[in-house]
């Protein structure tokens, strides 16, 4: 079958913690400007499937590919610098710093690169990085916070800026992990509504989701996970009609 | 050209910090520290503190080892003066050189560990360059003695340009011998250009990023950013510093004993940056300026100078003060020291430098007050 527009490849991952089967058999591709979203009940093992993806963990086997190039066993910095970032199902932020510094600092990696000995010029003289970064709040709608330490942000605005430092990167893939996750409805809603304005720009992207409503508005491919196997793919359409899925999971939740 | 521009806060406080170590041979005349040998080490420390301040404060990393770097650098000095010239410049630039090479081999391994694994490791590596100048080393350290001048020393270049005087030379600028202040206003100038390079660091990209690595190692990494490299680079900048603070010593005193390396000049600079700020420009600064004061000053002061000190007190009270006050001065300087510590610490974890914050805070909000109504109509609708 010729595949030229997969972006990401899971090929045959099993990830074992001790005797717990987290990841079995995980065969996955994502296809370029796709969003593709991975449900399942919790435990199933859907952070555990990011985590080897990003390098955060090595699968027991198998491997995974982007874009040509194995993932497996490179750095995290090597793996984000390919052009994936991924915002955390707990935020990973820089709590002491500003919500406008750790907008900049995402660009200025994806900038310089993994390294840069940039000592004698001001932070302030950058006015790209310094817009760019300013924009980027804006559209996420923390603009009027960008001098609020991180750490004292909300849970859902944590997450609102952790996304607005992986967007302001331009990753060719982005990973989410239930990114809307401790916000309120409306919050949700234009979440939504941004990442359905980065798909229009063709950013592919995996979301992890738990909240059905998000999943079906984005999704144009869904993969259910539980015990750690996929049970179903396919279409929202077909994933919803899938009587494995009914049972393992959706149960009467989504009519 | 680009990198002299500095924004205008930085601009100001450089002129106000230049100002007020310039001017020390007057304001510190009434606090009885206003002669050269103290100053000189004001100034020296202060450096030491500065470049220590640019590993630990913005990275986080907290090294037990830095006077490693320190001892380094005033062995390297001493040698140049032996060897090659009194001159001050290139022994300065050797040493730094020297202790910033040291610091790539003890950053590069220590670097692998953090937390306190890193700590214990520039320990165990400072402790291990100190056990070195007493044992293996010795023919270049002279181990207890001392590495000194000698008047059979070869001096190549200064011998090829001018007759050899008669003495032991000291150091100097260009054929110049430092002399009365001269050798303060060196090292003030050393400061001045070593708290200016602090200034570009913290307001640069780079500085970020090592801020970055201190508050979320894990997101730099899955941000794109290589880490290692970059709390190396910091770890060798200050190392680099130690060296010259090092080498400042030897041109204020030619002489480099093994004793600067010991674990206790390493504690001293976490001492002097913890007192004053961590992570602030002027706090490992003014740090560093309290511990010498305490340790030069207050070591010498005697229950003579406590009872006339209290000479306004009553004849009952004024036996008791005299009698505890004196415990705390002359060799119990180092219980005051102790007992400022703890209270700085726990009363401001930030040290210093977050009571001037506290203060200044205290001030803005009173001149504030009255217009907050005022404040309120004029923001924006959101
Ligand atoms: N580092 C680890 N060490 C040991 N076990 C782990 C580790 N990470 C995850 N697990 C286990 O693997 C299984 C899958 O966890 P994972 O976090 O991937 O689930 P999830 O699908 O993301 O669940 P949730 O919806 O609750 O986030 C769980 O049983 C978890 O306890
Ligand atoms: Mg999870």
């Amino acid at each position: 079958m010729a595949v030229p527009n997969v972006v990401l490849h899971v090929a045959d991952v099993h990830k074992r913690f001790g005797g717990l089967h987290a990841l079995a058999d995980i065969d996955l591709q994502i296809e370029e400007g796709q969003t593709h979203a991975i449900i399942g009940p919790n435990g199933a093992g859907k952070s555990t499937l990011l985590n080897v993806c990003i390098g955060k963990l090595a699968p027991t086997s198998g491997t995974v590919v982007f874009d040509g190039q194995v993932l497996t066993g490179k750095k995290p910095h090597e793996i984000n610098q390919l052009g994936i970032a991924r915002v955390f199902q707990t935020p990973e932020i820089f709590a002491d710093l500003s919500v406008l510094q750790n907008v900049m600092i995402p660009a200025l990696a994806k900038r310089d690169g993994a390294f840069k000995l940039n000592l004698l010029r001001s932070l302030d003289s950058q006015t790209t990085i310094r817009a760019e970064a300013e924009d980027m709040l804006e559209d996420v709608g923390l603009f009027g916070r960008r001098d609020t330490l991180a750490g004292s942000l909300s849970r859902g605005d944590k997450r609102r800026m952790e996304l607005a430092m992986c967007l302001i990167q331009h990753p060719r893939l982005l990973l989410l992990d239930e990114p809307t996750a401790g916000m309120s409805r409306h919050d949700t809603n234009t979440t939504i509504e941004l990442l359905k304005k980065i798909k229009s720009r063709g950013m592919t992207k995996v979301i992890i989701e738990h909240d059905m409503h998000v999943v079906f508005s984005l999704a144009d491919k869904i993969s259910v996970l539980a015990q750690g196997r996929i049970i179903a793919d396919g279409t929202p359409d077909e994933v919803r009609g899938n009587p494995k899925v009914q049972e393992a999971y959706l149960g009467g939740t989504h009519q | 050209m680009n990198a002299l521009l500095m924004s205008r806060r930085d601009a100001v406080t450089l002129a106000i910090f230049a100002l007020v170590v310039l001017t020390m041979p007057v304001w510190l005349q009434p606090f009885g520290a206003a002669y050269p040998g103290l100053m000189q080490k004001f100034a020296i420390y202060a450096i030491f503190a500065i470049g220590f301040n640019i590993l630990f404060g913005l990275t986080g990393y907290l090294s037990f080892g830095h006077a490693a770097f320190l001892g380094v650098g005033s062995y390297t000095a001493v040698w140049s003066f032996k060897l090659l010239t009194m001159d001050a410049l290139p022994a300065i630039a050797f040493a730094i050189i020297l202790s910033g090479l040291l610091a790539v081999v003890i950053g590069y391994l220590s670097l692998r560990r953090s937390g306190i694994y890193f700590s214990i490791l520039t320990l165990a590596f400072a402790q291990m360059c100190y056990n070195l100048a007493y044992s293996v080393l010795t023919p270049i350290t002279n181990g207890e003695t001392s590495l000194q001048l000698n008047l059979r020393d070869p001096r190549i270049i200064d011998s090829a340009l001018a007759p050899r005087p008669a003495g032991l030379p000291s150091a100097g600028l260009f054929g110049h011998t430092f002399t009365g202040l001269e050798g303060f206003y060196f090292c003030a100038a050393a400061l001045l250009i070593a708290f200016f390079i602090a200034q570009k660091i913290f307001a640069s990209p780079f500085g970020m990023m090592l801020r970055g690595i201190k508050s979320n190692q894990t997101r730099m990494n899955y941000t794109g950013f290589n880490t290692r490299p970059y709390a190396l680079s910091a770890f060798v900048i200050s190392g680099m510093y130690a060296g010259l603070a090092g080498a400042l010593l030897a041109v204020t005193d030619p002489l480099a004993g093994a004793e600067r390396m010991q674990w206790t000049a390493s504690g001293e600079v976490v001492l002097m940056t913890i007192l004053g700020g961590v992570g602030t420009l002027i706090g490992p600064v003014l740090g560093a300026w309290i511990i010498k004061y305490f340790e030069n000053i207050f070591s010498a002061f005697n229950e003579q100078i406590v009872s006339r000190f209290f000479d306004f007190l009553p004849a009952g009270a004024h036996e008791v003060v005299t009698a505890v006050a004196s415990k705390f001065v002359g060799e119990g300087w180092n219980l005051t020291l102790g007992l400022v510590f703890v209270l700085i610490v726990v009363f401001l974890p930030g040290g210093i430098m977050e009571g001037v914050r506290r203060i200044a805070h205290l001030f803005d909000k009173s001149r504030r007050a009255p217009k907050a109504p005022a404040k309120l109509s004029t923001q924006p609708a959101e």
